[in-house]
């Protein structure tokens, strides 16, 4: 098992604080969501976790399975397991989804070592089956002229490939209508089990319907406010940011 | 400067191999010694000293008299091109180096040292695997050079210039510098002064050559200029690729390379010319090449260039003939220190005549590309066809990248398009390709193969696999 552990995290952009105190844990076979309203700091936190260069961390510090990974570049986070689907993925062009995958997990493996290529798009097939997913779009060039859905497909393709001890999801469910969310939704699902913990960022309660975290959190202007298990996010859909504001307020 | 004559024949020189080299960058260079030396600088006596160790026929040591007088009397092109020519010391060059004796047939009988460097730049096995002749250049002369017989039973002739001009005089005379003559610029007035080396390829009429033909320049020596000419007479309908690959060691003095490189393709026939080009960054790289496209012929130039200091070159193609065609497909990456002026030139002189340029630059760090395009389309003919695509990728703020296009297009009778865009790497893709787990080299070495890609995948496998191997070599380099 592995633990990714925040504890008491500051965050900002240049002077500007964002993220003012976290603490979460997180193992692996556990799905933990983040609710919130926009600003809350929810998407800097998955950011932040990734090593997100526009981003400083002023307080506190992050640990996978008891080691710090502050002073870890991006790569080296991502290769000791941390994986973040992006909200808004970038373009690659001219390199194809099953290349840009290959290199990845070929930066994976010892020097002088090569991936297999039969054994590497056997494997890449039996995924993309698992996902529902046609085999020709593998072909095409990373999210280059991919609809919202066609791109967070992509993110999961690449989580499922990669197998990440820790999947960062940030906003997966935006923009999406709801026959992609709900392929989305099925995808996580299907990579759901012990050997990977998630974290759900999102700003609708609707994703949870699909998704049904172990775990729901919700953020306020850089801090957590409430946490309790999947019966908090339909409280909130019900009641709305404002009751957790307005708590607050009372408190 | 020793008289040809009486040179001393030196002992094969001790095996010294420079240590701590990194092989897949050609960047190694062994002791030589050389039993003709030119010395250093350019005078009438230079001319007269290799002109007499190739035992030249009067009119040649003529040719090469006018073209130095040319070369004296042309100012540098700084005017249009860049001030760093000026950093050429030609009084520092050394003209003309080389071992003596015939290029041999087989390497078992080329001299160790040489064997050496090409069997570390692969060389020999790249012959057994998929080519039809071999010419391995060593500084001034060729080393080895070889044509599978069943290519040289057809009548193909693959050869170096100074064999071509003992044993094909007929042929060689009848178009050498007729398609860049001496005056195109100063360069090519340099290359015809003091030209050594360089292929000469004629295929008979009706045949086409199976495997491509390859070259390879070696620059091994220090302050070193090398001025190979190639001359490749194509008759009609027949069909041949031929592929060079150039590398020199890293020295702190600057070398340079100006080859001239004249194509000939008579009616029907087809010339690919492919060039992977991966010069230190010591390396004044200045090219003049053109092929001649008569009817219904076609030549396509391929053009890799990766290293040196500054390369300045335009591979062209007059379309002399009706229905000829004329392509030129570029790739330059320029890296911190380095500035790639490349461009191609599409001379319509027939009707009907085609053209298509595909231009690709990445500038590195502080590194600057240029693209430089002519194409010239008269009035007084009807029919022709321009496409023009300029694609310039940056990586960091730094790099510069311009773009000359001239298109001069009279008439109304033609159809010309020119397409050009730049884009940029951005920190967002590399923070992406990062989360990916790929290192920041990694990440920027596939934003640049995936820029070059859709043009990569038109060139032959091997090449496109050496093409990558070398960007990413580059890229690896280029990240602290």
């Amino acid at each position: 098992m592995s633990i990714l552990e925040i504890k008491d995290l500051h965050v900002a952009i240049g002077d500007k604080p964002i993220v003012r105190g976290v603490s979460l844990t997180i193992r692996t076979g556990e799905v933990h969501a983040v609710m919130g309203p926009n600003g809350a700091g929810k998407s800097t936190l998955a950011k932040v976790i990734a090593g997100h260069p526009d981003y400083t961390v002023t307080g506190g510090d992050i640990h996978l399975d008891g080691h710090s990974i502050l002073e870890m570049e991006p790569d080296e986070r991502a290769r000791a397991g941390l994986f973040l689907a992006f909200q808004y993925p970038s373009e690659i062009p001219g390199v194809s989804i099953a290349n840009f995958l290959r290199a990845a997990l070929q930066a994976r493996m010892a020097e002088g070592e090569e991936l297999d290529a039969s054994a590497y798009y056997k494997r890449l097939y039996e995924k993309m089956d698992f996902l529902k997913i046609d085999r020709k779009f593998t072909a095409r060039s990373v999210n280059e002229g991919f609809s919202g859905g066609e791109k967070k497909r992509c993110e999961i393709l690449q989580m499922a490939m990669i197998e990440p001890k820790f999947g960062l999801m940030d906003e997966t469910d935006s923009g999406l209508d709801i026959d992609a969310l709900k392929i989305v939704a099925e995808g996580v699902n299907r990579l759901r089990g012990p050997g990977l913990g998630m974290l759900l960022i999102t700003h609708y309660q609707r994703l949870l319907n699909y998704i049904v975290p172990d775990f729901v959190h919700v953020m306020h202007e850089g801090r957590i406010v409430k946490s309790g298990d999947k019966t908090l996010a339909l409280e909130l859909d019900a009641k709305g940011y404002d009751w957790v504001k307005n708590e607050l307020v009372v408190a | 400067m020793p008289d040809a004559q009486t040179i001393a024949i030196d002992p094969p020189a001790a095996e010294n191999p420079a240590v701590g080299i990194d092989q897949s960058s050609g960047n190694f260079s062994y002791e030589m010694k050389y039993e003709f030396d030119a010395g250093s600088g350019l005078s009438e006596r230079t001319v007269d000293y290799i002109s007499s160790v190739k035992k030249e026929a009067p009119w040649l040591r003529e040719f090469r008299m006018n073209a130095l007088k040319t070369f004296d009397s042309k100012p540098l092109p700084t005017h249009w091109a860049t001030r760093d020519l000026e950093n050429i010391d030609f009084n520092k060059i050394r003209y003309y180096l080389a071992s003596g004796g015939k290029p041999k047939r087989t390497w078992d009988e080329v001299p160790d040292d040489i064997k050496r460097t090409f069997e570390r730049l692969g060389i020999p096995e790249q012959e057994r695997k998929f080519l039809a002749g071999v010419e391995a250049q060593f500084d001034s002369e060729a080393a080895y050079s070889n044509i599978k017989d069943t290519v040289a039973k057809q009548g193909v002739i693959f050869v170096n210039s100074t064999e071509a001009l003992r044993e094909h005089p007929e042929i060689f005379r009848k178009w050498f510098g007729k398609v860049i003559p001496t005056g195109d610029n100063k360069f090519s007035a340099l290359n015809s002064a003091v030209f050594s080396g360089g292929s000469f390829i004629y295929v008979p009429p009706g045949i086409k050559v199976s495997h491509p033909l390859q070259a390879y320049f070696r620059i091994n020596a220090e302050n070193f200029g090398q001025f190979e000419r190639t001359l490749i007479i194509v008759d009609e309908g027949s069909e041949v690729t031929y592929m060079e690959g150039c590398t020199a060691p890293k020295f702190s003095t600057s070398t340079l390379h100006s080859a001239v490189v004249e194509l000939v393709a008579l009616k029907g026939a087809k010339i690919q010319y492919i060039t992977v080009q991966n010069w230190a960054n010591n390396v004044f790289n200045l090219v003049t090449k053109r092929g001649l496209a008569h009817e219904e012929a076609e030549i396509k130039w391929i053009d890799c260039n990766i290293g040196s200091r500054l390369t300045m070159k335009y591979p062209g193609v007059v379309l002399k003939g009706r229905k000829a065609r004329g392509e030129v497909l570029s790739i330059a990456l320029a890296n911190d220190g380095q500035h790639q002026d490349t461009g191609a030139k599409m001379i319509h002189a027939a009707d009907e005549t085609t053209s298509n340029i595909i231009a690709k630059s990445i500038s590195v760090g502080q590194g600057r590309s240029t693209y430089r395009g002519v194409v010239h389309i008269p009035r007084h003919l009807k029919g022709c066809k321009n496409n023009t695509e300029c694609d310039a990728l940056l990586i960091n703020s730094n790099s510069r990248t311009d773009t000359y296009p001239a298109i001069t297009v009279r008439g109304d009778r033609h159809a010309v398009q020119h397409e050009a865009s730049v884009s940029k790497v951005s920190e967002e893709q590399i923070f992406y390709m990062k989360q990916r787990g790929l290192t920041e080299g990694q990440a920027m070495s596939l934003s640049v193969n995936g820029f070059v890609n859709e043009l990569a995948r038109q060139f032959p496998m091997e090449y496109s696999v050496e093409l990558k191997r070398l960007i990413d070599l580059e890229m690896e380099g280029s990240v602290g």
